[in-house]
C-alpha cells in the first residue's frame, strides 16, 4: 500500500490532523502511572511493525507537511541550519545513513543507486531525483547536512567526540523544544543541557555521556522524551517565542482537548563512520489529547502522570500554567483502573 | 579589588579562575581599565610574565598605560573600545604559536569576545586564562533578532536592535561569547517585571 | 557484539618481524568503512579459549572492499601476534569486530603532526589516508631502531611531510625541534611505546601545549605473567587465569558475561568493581587513575593481573 501523505499546516490556520491509524502508533512515552528522568534507552532501530520503532528513520502521513514547514522556518531564519567548518564529513556519514536507510526500508518511496561516489538519489514524496558525487560538496545546492535534513523529519544534532565529552558542532534545528542551535552550537554535552533542572544533579547528564560515548557504529540506540505545546506546531524556538507565546494561554476547558498537544520526542543515537561523530536525530511526534483518550489505557495513565508531576518539571517543560485545565480535562478519562505495563495500547 | 566571585549557577556559566603567569612564555594580554589591576598583579606575581607579552588595553585612561608602562612588556598597544581592538587581536593570534597563552581581564563582555576571537583562530580554550574586575555589566545576545547589546545592567533590558524586552539568563555561548536574552513578555505581551540590577 | 564474519585474503610480510594481514567478506559484501586510527578486534580460537587481540585498521578508512592490519611478532607476548604469524593462512576463516575508533584526529586542526615508534605506526597510516582525502595540513615522524624494525616504510608515500628517523643511523627524533613553532591550532598524536608517549607529552607541556592538543595511543595487548585465580561474586566460582591468558580472557572462557570494547586498557568498558582483594592487583591499564590503582576497588581485566591470597569480582 502506498502511504498518503497529509496536506496540513503547522502555524497559521493548524489544520494538522492525525488519522485514526497515526493515533494507534503515536509514540505514547509513558511505561508506567508515573514519570521522572531516567536514561530510559532501548535498542533502535526494532519494534512492532507499523511502529515508529520499526525503521531507522519513520516516515509517516506526516512528512511531506514537515518538510514544507522546515522550508518556511529556514526561509525566514537560515541560522537554524549551522555546521562548524570540521562537521562537514560528519554531514556526509548523515547523508548516506539516511539514504540507505530510507530506500532499504521504503522502496517505494526513495530510491539510491550507487556507483562508487557517483551516487543517484530518488525522493518521490517530495519530487526529487539528483545525482551528485559523494564527499563532493560542490555537487549539492547546499552542505550534505542540509541537503538530507531537508528531505528528513525531525531535528538533528550532530556532536563532535573529543576530550572525553561531546559537542554539539552542527545541526539543523527547526522544531524544538525551546532550545536555540545558532546559540548552543559549539557548547559541550554538560553546557547545551545546562537549563534542564535537577537532572545534572541527579547524575542524568553524567550517566548519558558515558552511555553515548561508548555507543559504536554496530549498534544504535533510543529513548523517548516528551513535553506539551498549544497548538500542533513544530517552530516552537524561542527564536520566534515572542510570536507563538501568546497561544499558550489560549488554552480554556473547553478547547484544551482539541488544542493541547502531547509532544513526543524519538531521539536516536548513531554512531557515524567515517568522521567518528554520533548522529543524534530528535523526531517530533504531536497528539492532542482527545485523540490520546481514545485510547483509554493512554487517557488514565497521561491523568495520572501529569497530575502527579514535579512542579519544576511542569514549569521547565512550560505547560505550568495550563497544568491545572489539563489535569482536569484527563480526569473525565481516569476511572481508577489499573493500566497494564509498557507503552503501547491495549 | 580582587577577581569577582559570581554565585554558583548552571553548567555553561563561565567561571573565572584568575590570572596565573605561565613565566617568560609568548603571551598576549588583552584588559580594560579594571582588568590592568589584574595584569599589575600578575606582574607584581612573575615580572618574568612580560617578558614576551603582547599587552592590549581597551578604554584605558593615560595614567593606566603607564602604570603597564612601568611593567616592561614585550610590546604595549592601545585601543579606545573592543571593536577597534578586535583587528590587532586578530593579527597578534595569526602570528602566535602552539605555547601562547592568553591572559584576559576586565568585564565579562571583554572577555566573552576576546576568547570567541581567539578560539575561532585556533587557540585551545585551555590557553585562555581569565580574571573578571570591575563592572558586572553583561554582553548579551537577543534570541530573537541576534543582535548583541553591549554592557547590560539590569534585568529585564531593552534589545538595543529589536526593541523588545529581554530577561537575563545564565546560560552562555562561549562561540558568541555573550549570554542569551529572551523576551519576558512574550506570553503576556505589555506585562513586564520591574527591572533589578544584575548582580554577581 | 555483532561480529563480521571475514575471510584472510592476503598475507605480506612487512619485515622480518611483522607481517601484513588483508581481510574480506567471503561473498564480496562491503564493509563498514571506518575513521583513521579506528581498530578491530580479531578473534584467535586456541584450544578452548578465544584469545582477541585489537589492531589498529591500515586501510584505507573510506574503502569497505577490506580491512587491513599489521602484526608485529612479540615473542614474550601471551601468543597472540605468535598465533598471527604461524597460525593464520590465507583463506583462512577469521571472525573480527565492527571497527571502532579510540584514537580518532581532532578534525577541528589546523595542522596534524603525527609521531610514531616502531609499530606504533599502525593508527597514523589510516589517518594519513583520511588526511589526505580531506586535504589537512600534517606531517608525520617515525623513529625506528633500524629499518628491519621500520615495517611501515614500504606502506608510507614518499612526501616532503613524512621524516623517518632510524636511530641504527644516527637521525635520532628530535622532539623540541619539531612542536617548537607549531602554528596555532595543530594537535600532536603519538603511538608507539611508553617512553615516547611520555617524552612528546613531556616536551609539549614544556612548551606551553595544553594537555587537550595532546593525543596519544599506546598499542600494548596484555602481558602474560604468573597464574592466578580469581572468584566470581554471582556464581561464587573460582576462575584459573593461566599465564599465556588475560584475565578477561580467562572470565570469557568460563562463561562469564562482561563488556569490553578495545582490550588493550584504553577505553574502560571492561571495569570491573573489585569485592574483595588480599593481595595485590598488577595494574597494567592507561585507564584507572594512580589514586583508583592504589585503591585496588577497580580492575580493567583487558589487560591487569593479580598476585596474593584472593581476589573477588563484582561479575
Amino acid at each position: 500500500m502506498t502511504m498518503q501523505f497529509n496536506d496540513e499546516t503547522f502555524r497559521g490556520d493548524y489544520t494538522f490532523r492525525n488519522s485514526a491509524a497515526a493515533i494507534r502508533r503515536f509514540p505514547f512515552p509513558f511505561d508506567r502511572d508515573g514519570y521522572m528522568y531516567s536514561v530510559n534507552i532501548e535498542q533502535h532501530p526494532g519494534g512492532p511493525a507499523g511502529s515508529p520503532f520499526e525503521f531507522a528513520f519513520d516516515v509517516d502521513e506526516h512528512y511531506v507537511a514537515e518538510m514544507k514547514d522546515r522550508e518556511i522556518t529556514l526561509a525566514d531564519d537560515p541560522m537554524r541550519c549551522q555546521s562548524l567548518p570540521h562537521m562537514e564529513l560528519a554531514g556526509w556519514d548523515l547523508l548516506e545513513l539516511i539514504m540507505v536507510s530510507k530506500a532499504r526500508d521504503y522502496p517505494e518511496l526513495f530510491k539510491l543507486n550507487r556507483d562508487g561516489n557517483a551516487w543517484h538519489w530518488i525522493n518521490r514524496p517530495l519530487g526529487i531525483d539528483k545525482t551528485f558525487t559523494f564527499l563532493d560538496p560542490t555537487t549539492l545546492p547546499c552542505g550534505p547536512m542540509e541537503y538530507i535534513t531537508r528531505q528528513a523529519q525531525g531535528d538533528f544534532a550532530l556532536l563532535h567526540e573529543r576530550e572525553g565529552n561531546l559537542w554539539l558542532d552542527a545541526g539543523m534545528v527547526t522544531s524544538q523544544a525551546d532550545w536555540s542551535l545558532d546559540f548552543d552550537v559549539g557548547m559541550n554535552f554538560f553546557e547545551w543541557h545546562a537549563p534542564v533542572p535537577k537532572a545534572r544533579k541527579m547524575g542524568v547528564f553524567d550517566k548519558a555521556l558515558k552511555f553515548l560515548l561508548a555507543v559504536t557504529q554496530e549498534q544504535s540506540y533510543r529513548r523517548l522524551n516528551w513535553t506539551m505545546t498549544v497548538n500542533p506546531r513544530l517552530d516552537t524556538s524561542p527564536e520566534n517565542y515572542h510570536k507563538w507565546g501568546p497561544e499558550k494561554r489560549s488554552i480554556t476547558p473547553a478547547n484544551v482537548g482539541a488544542k493541547q498537544f502531547l509532544r513526543v520526542e524519538l531521539q536516536t543515537f548513531w554512531r557515524l563512520p567515517r568522521s567518528n561523530a554520533l548522529a543524534f536525530p530528535i523526531r517530533c511526534y504531536l497528539c492532542n489529547l482527545e485523540d490520546i483518550a481514545t485510547q483509554p489505557k493512554w487517557g488514565r495513565r497521561l491523568h495520572r502522570v501529569l497530575r502527579d508531576i514535579d512542579p519544576d518539571l511542569a514549569e521547565y517543560k512550560g505547560f505550568a500554567v495550563n497544568h491545572e485545565v489539563i489535569v482536569d480535562y484527563l480526569a473525565q478519562f481516569d476511572d481508577g483502573a489499573e493500566t497494564s505495563p509498557g507503552i503501547f495500547p491495549d | 579589588m580582587p577577581n569577582t566571585k559570581f554565585s554558583p549557577s548552571i553548567d555553561s556559566r563561565p567561571t573565572y579562575a584568575g590570572l596565573v603567569s605561565q613565566g617568560a612564555a609568548p603571551g598576549i594580554m588583552v584588559a580594560d581599565a579594571a582588568g590592568a589591576d589584574a595584569l599589575v598583579d600578575l606582574a607584581s606575581a612573575d615580572s618574568s610574565v612580560m617578558d614576551r607579552a603582547h599587552v592590549l588595553l581597551v578604554g584605558a585612561a593615560a595614567d593606566t598605560v603607564s602604570r603597564i608602562e612601568a611593567l616592561h612588556p614585550k610590546a604595549l598597544h592601545g585601543a579606545p573600545d573592543l571593536e577597534a581592538a578586535t583587528p590587532l587581536v586578530k593579527r597578534l593570534l595569526s602570528a602566535a604559536r602552539m605555547g601562547t597563552t592568553l591572559y584576559l581581564a576586565g568585564s565579562e563582555g571583554l572577555m566573552g569576545h576576546v576568547a570567541a576571537l581567539a578560539t575561532a583562530e585556533g587557540l585551545p580554550l585551555e590557553a585562555i586564562q581569565m580574571e573578571h574586575r570591575g563592572t558586572v555589566a553583561r554582553r548579551m545576545q537577543c534570541v530573537h533578532c541576534k543582535g548583541i547589546t553591549e554592557d547590560v545592567t539590569t534585568d529585564p533590558f531593552t534589545c538595543s536592535h529589536c526593541g523588545l524586552t529581554l530577561f537575563v539568563r545564565d546560560h552562555f555561548s562561549r562561540r558568541l561569547g555573550a549570554f542569551q536574552g529572551v523576551c519576558v513578555d512574550a506570553e503576556t505581551p505589555g506585562v513586564v517585571p520591574d527591572a533589578q540590577e544584575i548582580r554577581a | 557484539m555483532s561480529k563480521l564474519a571475514l575471510k584472510v585474503t592476503e598475507i605480506e610480510a612487512l619485515s622480518p618481524l611483522v607481517k601484513r594481514f588483508r581481510f574480506e567478506d567471503p561473498a564480496g559484501a562491503p564493509l563498514p568503512v571506518f575513521s583513521g586510527g579506528a581498530h578491530i578486534t580479531v578473534e584467535m580460537p586456541d584450544g578452548d579459549t578465544i584469545r582477541r587481540n585489537s589492531y589498529s585498521l591500515i586501510s584505507d578508512p573510506h574503502d569497505g572492499s577490506g580491512y587491513e592490519i599489521a602484526v608485529r611478532r612479540e615473542d614474550r607476548g601471551r601468543g597472540g601476534s605468535r598465533y598471527m604469524h604461524t597460525r593464520v593462512n590465507e583463506g583462512d576463516a577469521i571472525t573480527v569486530s565492527s571497527p571502532a575508533n579510540l584514537f580518532q584526529l581532532d578534525l577541528r586542526a589546523r595542522k596534524h603532526v603525527l609521531i610514531a615508534g616502531g609499530i606504533g605506526i599502525t593508527p597514523f597510516l589510516s589517518q594519513l589516508r583520511q588526511l589526505g582525502i580531506a586535504q589537512k595540513p600534517y606531517e608525520l615522524h617515525y623513529a625506528a631502531r633500524s629499518r628491519d624494525e621500520a615495517a611501515g616504510l614500504r606502506l608510507l608515500p614518499d612526501a616532503a611531510h613524512i621524516h623517518v628517523h632510524i636511530s641504527d643511523e644516527g637521525a635520532r627524533m628530535d622532539l623540541g625541534a619539531i612542536l617548537d613553532g607549531q602554528p596555532l591550532g595543530t594537535h600532536v598524536y603519538t603511538c608507539g611505546p611508553e617512553g615516547l608517549i611520555s617524552a612528546v607529552a613531556d616536551q609539549a607541556a614544556r612548551l606551553g601545549w595544553p594537555k587537550t592538543a595532546v593525543h596519544s595511543e599506546a598499542f600494548t595487548a596484555p602481558p602474560p605473567g604468573e597464574p592466578f585465580e580469581v572468584v566470581v561474586k554471582s556464581s561464587g566460582r573460582t576462575v584459573q587465569v593461566k599465564a599465556d591468558q588475560s584475565l578477561l580472557e580467562a572470565l570469557e572462557a568460563a562463561q562469564v558475561e562482561i563488556d569490553y570494547s578495545c582490550r588493550g586498557g584504553a577505553c574502560g568498558r571492561c571495569r570491573t568493581h573489585v569485592i574483595a582483594c588480599d593481595g595485590r592487583i598488577l595494574h597494567n591499564d592507561h585507564w584507572l587513575s594512580e589514586a583508583e590503582r592504589a585503591e585496588q576497588k577497580t580492575i580493567m581485566p583487558c589487560m591487569s593481573r593479580f598476585k596474593g591470597a584472593r581476589l573477588e569480582l563484582d561479575l
